[in-house]
């Protein structure tokens, strides 16, 4: 008795010794894009990326060439490439662009700056916390589209308002975030710097702030990405230049590909922005990313 | 001789939140710390011996009590008393040589003799080859042979060390516990290390201090009458032995109390 259930144990264990060819098929079978978290090939992923692509551009043909919907309100990919060129060569887009473009840096340089600064501080010191925290908790949940027709009330319809736009909708977000990030940092690397010597505001600037740098740009970058849907909306509202500006002239006069070429210079921006940003950060950090 | 740390009736309790009771995890301790000894606490998880080394480093308030270094009374941590840490306490955007030399940045030391110093505890800890590395390419080992060199680096009075080898693999453990050995050998710091292991509070001390389960009090004051310098074939000698089992019945009396509760 004993003697034939070891004998079935073996023989259980032994079937894929057995027959190796079938058991080698079997693992090839296992199917790595259905497993949660599998990787898959760099190949597979840049295909299905470009797939993507590809399917949206010929949907959007086939609905458009065929005359299924009208041009008015969405025009061929060809006639909104064509509007480009002719926004491009006739009507100066390149100059809006860098409004719109200088418009955001401003706004958003200035609130990095300060918001970086109250973030260390609210993250740092419990009585600024105190003092900064609940308003700016307030304040963030207001719309920063709301308060447009107060700015221009207070300060017109110049550029000014526009930064200012920019300025409120990331500011209040920003310190929220840095402040958050600042909190993550170990407290065994306060602790460290204090029995080296460092005094409360060297800690500050010598452990605190170079901690929580790598995470403070992938705030910016967030915030940053944020920053270009504000833009858009202040300069809908009152604006003589930039692409908002462009794209509600062109509501007007139904040129509607010059629409969808104003946002899709958005996005595009808003890439290149980004890229541009995570290359950045990734050269000024190593010693956070990768090894 | 007057001692270089006093310890006296130091007490904390940590105030209990929310309705529960307050807890008294060190009570009245009196020590003292004569230069250059190698002091190891050893005592179960949870006695309050990390307390006891925080209060030191001045990065826990105490209720009551006063320690004095060089009978100055002691305020708030400072320089004067350095600190390795379980792990993950070196700066990452720092590499080896520059988390090294971060004590020595405070006190406006100039860039030439930083480096110099840093040198010399670079070889001292043998991690020649490895200065500009980041923590994050390290070991575990190599990372607190590093927390070891920015600590000495400092030159402080007096070396706390909490669980530095707590979170090591045992093969690095014993290797760095022979470092360590060799470290003070040469330099003969005063050290005031906290461990719940039985032989490493043996091979590394002079004296080994026992405390019990909560609240922390010392139990015994175990004097080890080993000469220096010592090898690891050390951990089989009868006399090595002889303290082990002697420690090993005390700990375990306290471990049963804890697992009691």
């Amino acid at each position: 008795m004993k003697n034939g259930l070891a004998g079935k144990h073996i023989a259980e264990q032994a079937s894929p010794l057995l027959d190796p060819g079938m058991s080698n098929q079997k693992k090839r079978k296992r199917r790595r894009w259905i497993e949660p978290r599998g990787s898959i090939s760099l190949q597979l992923y840049l295909a299905l990326s470009v797939i993507s692509f590809v399917l949206m551009l010929a949907g959007w043909s086939a609905l458009t060439y065929t005359g299924v919907i009208d041009p008015l309100f969405l025009p061929s990919p060809s006639r909104i490439i064509q509007s480009g060129f002719k926004l491009f060569t006739e009507f100066h887009f390149i100059g809006d662009i860098l409004a719109t473009v200088l418009r955001v840096f401003e706004g958003f340089i200035l609130a990095l700056i300060l918001g970086v600064i109250l973030g260390l501080l609210i993250g740092t010191f419990k009585v600024v916390e105190a003092f900064f925290e609940p308003m700016i908790s307030f304040i963030r949940y207001m719309p920063v589209s709301a308060f447009i027709p107060l700015f221009i009330l207070w300060i017109g319809v110049g550029d000014s308002e526009k930064v200012l736009v920019i300025f409120f909708g990331s500011i209040f977000s920003i310190i929220l975030m840095v402040a958050v990030e600042v909190g993550t940092v170990r407290s065994e690397l306060l602790e460290a710097s204090f029995t080296l010597g460092s005094t409360p505001f060297g800690v500050l600037r010598s452990v605190i702030l170079p901690a929580s740098m790598p995470g403070i740009m992938e705030i910016a970058r967030l915030v940053l990405g944020w920053a270009w849907t504000y833009i858009v909306v202040a300069e809908l509202v009152a604006s003589s230049s930039g692409i908002g500006h462009v794209i509600i002239e062109s509501q007007r006069m139904l040129r509607t590909s010059n629409i969808i070429f104003g946002i899709l210079t958005i996005g595009i921006l808003g890439l290149i922005t980004d890229l541009v940003l995570k290359l950045i950060i990734r050269k000024m950090f190593p010693w956070s990313y990768g090894r | 001789m007057q001692p270089l740390v006093e310890i006296r009736s130091l007490t904390k309790t940590f105030a209990g939140k929310r309705r529960n009771p307050d807890v008294l995890a060190v009570d009245t301790i009196d020590l003292n710390i004569m230069k250059n000894e190698f002091i190891t606490i050893l005592g179960p998880s949870g006695c309050g011996k990390s307390t006891l080394l925080r209060i030191v480093a001045g990065l826990e308030e105490k209720s009551s009590g006063n320690i004095y270094l060089d009978q100055q009374e002691i305020h708030g941590p400072s320089s004067d008393r350095g600190m390795v840490f379980q792990a993950y306490s070196l700066f990452p955007w720092l590499n080896v040589q520059q988390n090294i030399q971060f004590g020595l940045k405070n006190k406006k030391m100039e860039p030439k003799r930083r480096n110099e110093i840093a040198r010399d505890y670079i070889e001292l800890v043998g991690l020649g080859g490895f200065e500009s590395h980041y923590p994050k390419q390290l070991s575990g080992g190599m990372q607190q042979r590093v927390a070891i060199a920015r600590a000495l680096a400092n030159d402080p009075e007096v070396l706390l060390m909490d669980e530095p080898f707590g979170a090591l693999d045992n093969q690095t453990r014993l290797l760095m516990q022979e470092l360590l050995l060799d470290v003070w050998e040469k330099t003969k710091k005063t050290v005031l290390f906290i461990t719940h292991d039985v032989e490493e509070s043996i091979f590394l001390a002079n004296r080994v201090l026992v405390m019990t389960a909560r609240p922390g009090r010392i139990k015994a004051d175990i004097p080890i009458e080993i000469e220096h310098p010592r090898s690891y074939h050390l951990k089989v000698d009868p006399r090595f032995l002889n303290y082990k089992k002697q420690l090993t019945e005390l700990i375990r009396e306290e471990t049963l109390k804890v697992m009691r509760e």
